[in-house]
């Protein structure tokens, strides 16, 4: 447990205390990195980070089986155009050298094994990177990757669902060291017609008596009024296919990024 | 009531083989997966669901499936008495229809109307559809694109039985892609789906739960063997392995009898075009560890974890891992693993037809080819058992089109040889 080691959890920790200080979620706009290109991505993610509390960069991966087409989609789109899991982490570090945020990376965990875990570890800290969110890894599965994380100063956030028993909240809760995902619905990432948030309350409060880490929830919040509604329950709003879908389509980033933003206020 | 499920010193409780296997997905279905390690433990040693079990293989599927001395083959290769376990002889084609019923029943005892599977020949998505007709289920089957086309057959005979069958364009369009999209069905309609999984791979249970099903095969090769030939134990087992359920199957009742009592077992990977050429589907010739669908296992990916397109000329071999404990065996030299070409399996389905009258898969045709290679080295006293697989009726269009494209391509006369 040396000094290094709160450093991703500290800076998260207080992007979430601002944004609660100032009556909001936080909020949380995630982007494929090198989506839809390399060279456009670092804008891309600066207009997101103009309202952004923090960062979720998704590390491209060939087989991202809890993602829905959208996000799938763009993880082809920017492997195809060169993108890589080291290329993932340099980009990262470019945005570090003009954003003090917490930016988090999203990633299967298939390319950590493939780098190996220790030397992923250490070129993440290096370039910046505060935190991992591990959608594949229950906590249970594999604590090295924990640990190490720990070793270098990042967060680490596992993922909970409707679907988790309460054994498996507590579990993954206290594995938690950056924030807890909650998946909103059960189904993988995408914007969908009137997300559903009966089973959010529930899953919160059980998540709650475990763990005093923020709270955050994610999969099909796609405008201001979904926002709404999960900054209601919740510490934190993820938003990412609607970003993706926004791209793809040609509309205004900017103006979405401050709707959503704006959505997050309580 | 005769039938009883193995039980192997494998996997741990945590449903590691040694460092391979685990539950790599999303939290989602880890809650799914520990009701479907539950339900299977109960189920497994209930005498009703084992005599259902039993009725099904015996009355529907006709097992025991023939264990058949193959004399023609083996005067051709010299040495070794070659035998076959035939099945190939099972109802809908092959060993998938073993594991399928079990899964299905198992998800009826589950109180589930809806079941989903992964197809790549297109073999477990016809026996998933034929339990699922069998047992009144609705049935959704992921096939790729690509598959679709190597194995229309299959696909008309999912939708005659009612099933849909959904085209997968992500990825590379085969196997592996349609596992992505069977996973993400399921993690969407956890609560009400049963995923019928179709070969040992993905997360705990189902490498275990796959091998228990099919292990039946190996089971019935101890004692057809004893009277057939007064012994229990061949010399050799050779079985082709894509993700290795029918390796695992027949290789199982074996892989656990002490060093020296043990036959050589060897699982034959798709080489495609060369292990060499990096087209191909051999994970362990060719892999590295990595984690797939929910298991780790020997993987084709590249240094930083993407996964890298596999290549067999036969659908049922074309993905880029392999079972853990396949990589188990693998690592502890339990089993060998060798690779076979696209167009040395071509040679083994060629050789089979035309010297015993059996079309056999061109899966099958991997451990056949290799089976030939290997009986000279070893006496006429000594016994290969070839594990075949499937019969080749999927195939044949697939192989009228690549005979037509050989003779088209002029220079290719090695491969126009082979097939003529
Ligand atoms: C006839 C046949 N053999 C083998 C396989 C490969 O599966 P496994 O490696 O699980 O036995 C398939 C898969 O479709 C098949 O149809």
């Amino acid at each position: 447990m040396t000094a290094v080691e709160s450093r991703g959890v500290a800076r998260i920790r207080a992007a979430f205390e601002k944004a609660r200080s100032e009556g909001r979620a936080a909020f949380i706009p995630f982007m494929t990195a090198g989506y839809p290109s390399t060279a456009e991505f670092p804008a891309l993610a600066d207009e997101l980070l103009a309202r952004a509390d923090l960062l979720e960069v998704g590390l491209p991966y060939s087989d991202p089986l809890g993602d829905g087409p959208t996000i799938q989609q763009a993880s082809e789109q920017a492997l195809a155009g060169g993108t890589s899991t080291r290329g993932t982490i340099e980009l990262v570090r470019v945005l570090r050298t003009r954003h003090d945020k917490p930016i988090v990376i999203m990633t299967y965990v298939n390319p950590i094994y493939a780098v190996g875990p220790r030397e992923f570890m250490r070129l993440a800290q290096e370039a910046g990177v505060d935190g991992l969110i591990l959608p594949d890894l229950p906590p249970d599965q594999d604590i090295e990757i924990a640990d190490l994380a720990a070793e270098y100063g990042l967060a680490v956030t596992f993922l909970i669902a409707p679907t988790s028993t309460p054994e498996r909240i507590r579990l993954v809760a206290q594995a938690c060291t950056g924030f807890v995902y909650a998946v909103s619905v059960t189904g993988v990432t995408g914007a969908r017609e009137g997300t559903a948030l009966s089973e959010v309350p529930a899953m919160l409060a059980l998540a709650r008596q475990h763990t005093d880490v923020p709270i955050a929830v994610g999969f099909g919040v796609k405008d201001a009024q979904t926002a709404h509604e999960v900054a209601a329950l919740a510490d934190g709003v993820v938003v990412g296919s609607a970003f993706i879908n926004a791209v793809r389509e040609g509309r205004d980033v900017p103006t979405l990024t401050n709707t959503l933003a704006d959505g997050c206020v309580r | 009531m005769t039938l009883t499920l193995p039980s192997y010193p494998q996997p741990d409780e945590r449903g590691r083989f040694g460092r391979f296997g685990g539950r790599y997905v999303p939290e989602t279905l880890i809650p799914a997966l520990d009701n479907l390690e539950a339900a299977y433990r109960e189920a497994k040693i209930d005498p009703g669901f084992l005599s259902e079990l039993e009725r099904l293989l015996r009355d529907f599927v006709g097992r025991p499936s023939g264990l058949y001395l193959a004399a023609r083959l083996t005067e051709h290769a010299g040495g070794a008495k070659i035998y076959l376990k035939r099945e190939d002889q099972n109802y809908t084609g092959a060993h998938k229809i073993n594991n399928c019923l079990a899964q299905a029943l198992l998800a009826v005892r589950m109180g589930k109307r809806r079941v989903i599977a992964e197809t790549g020949a297109g073999q477990h998505g016809v026996a998933s559809a034929t339990a699922a007709a069998l047992l009144g289920l609705d049935c959704v089957v992921y096939m790729g694109e690509e598959d679709m086309r190597r194995q229309e057959l299959n696909v008309f005979r999912m939708r005659l039985l009612g099933a849909e069958v959904i085209p997968v364009t992500s990825g590379t369009g085969t196997l592996k892609d349609a596992t992505n999209e069977a996973i993400r069905d399921w993690v969407t309609n956890v609560r009400d789906t049963f995923y019928i999984l179709g070969s040992v791979v993905g997360p705990h249970p189902y490498p275990a739960m796959v091998r228990d099903f099919q292990s039946v095969i190996g089971e019935e090769t101890k004692w057809q063997l004893k009277a057939l030939e007064g012994r229990e134990v061949p010399d050799v087992i050779i079985a082709c392995v894509g993700g290795g359920s029918n390796a695992i199957g027949i290789f199982a009742p074996y892989a656990y009898l002490p060093d020296g009592q043990r036959p050589r077992l060897i699982g034959t990977e798709a080489a495609g075009e060369g292990v060499e050429t990096g087209k191909h589907a051999a994970s362990v010739a060719g892999g590295r560890i990595g984690v797939l669908h929910g298991a780790m296992m020997y993987l084709l990916h590249d240094h930083e974890g993407q996964i890298t397109p596999p290549h067999s000329i036969s659908a049922g071999l074309d993905y880029p891992g392999i079972g853990p404990e396949h990589c188990l065996y693998s690592e502890t030299g339990v089993a060998e693993y060798v690779p076979v070409t696209d167009a040395q399996a071509m040679e083994g389905l060629q050789l089979l037809t035309r010297l015993e009258g059996i079309i056999p898969a061109l899966e099958s045709a991997h451990a056949i080819y290799h089976a030939v290679q290997l009986a000279p080295t070893l006496s006429p006293e000594q016994i290969i058992v070839v594990n075949l697989s499937g019969r080749g009726d999927k195939d044949v269009a697939e192989v009228m089109r690549l005979q037509a494209k050989a003779e088209d391509t002029p220079g290719n006369a090695e491969r126009q040889e082979v097939l003529a």
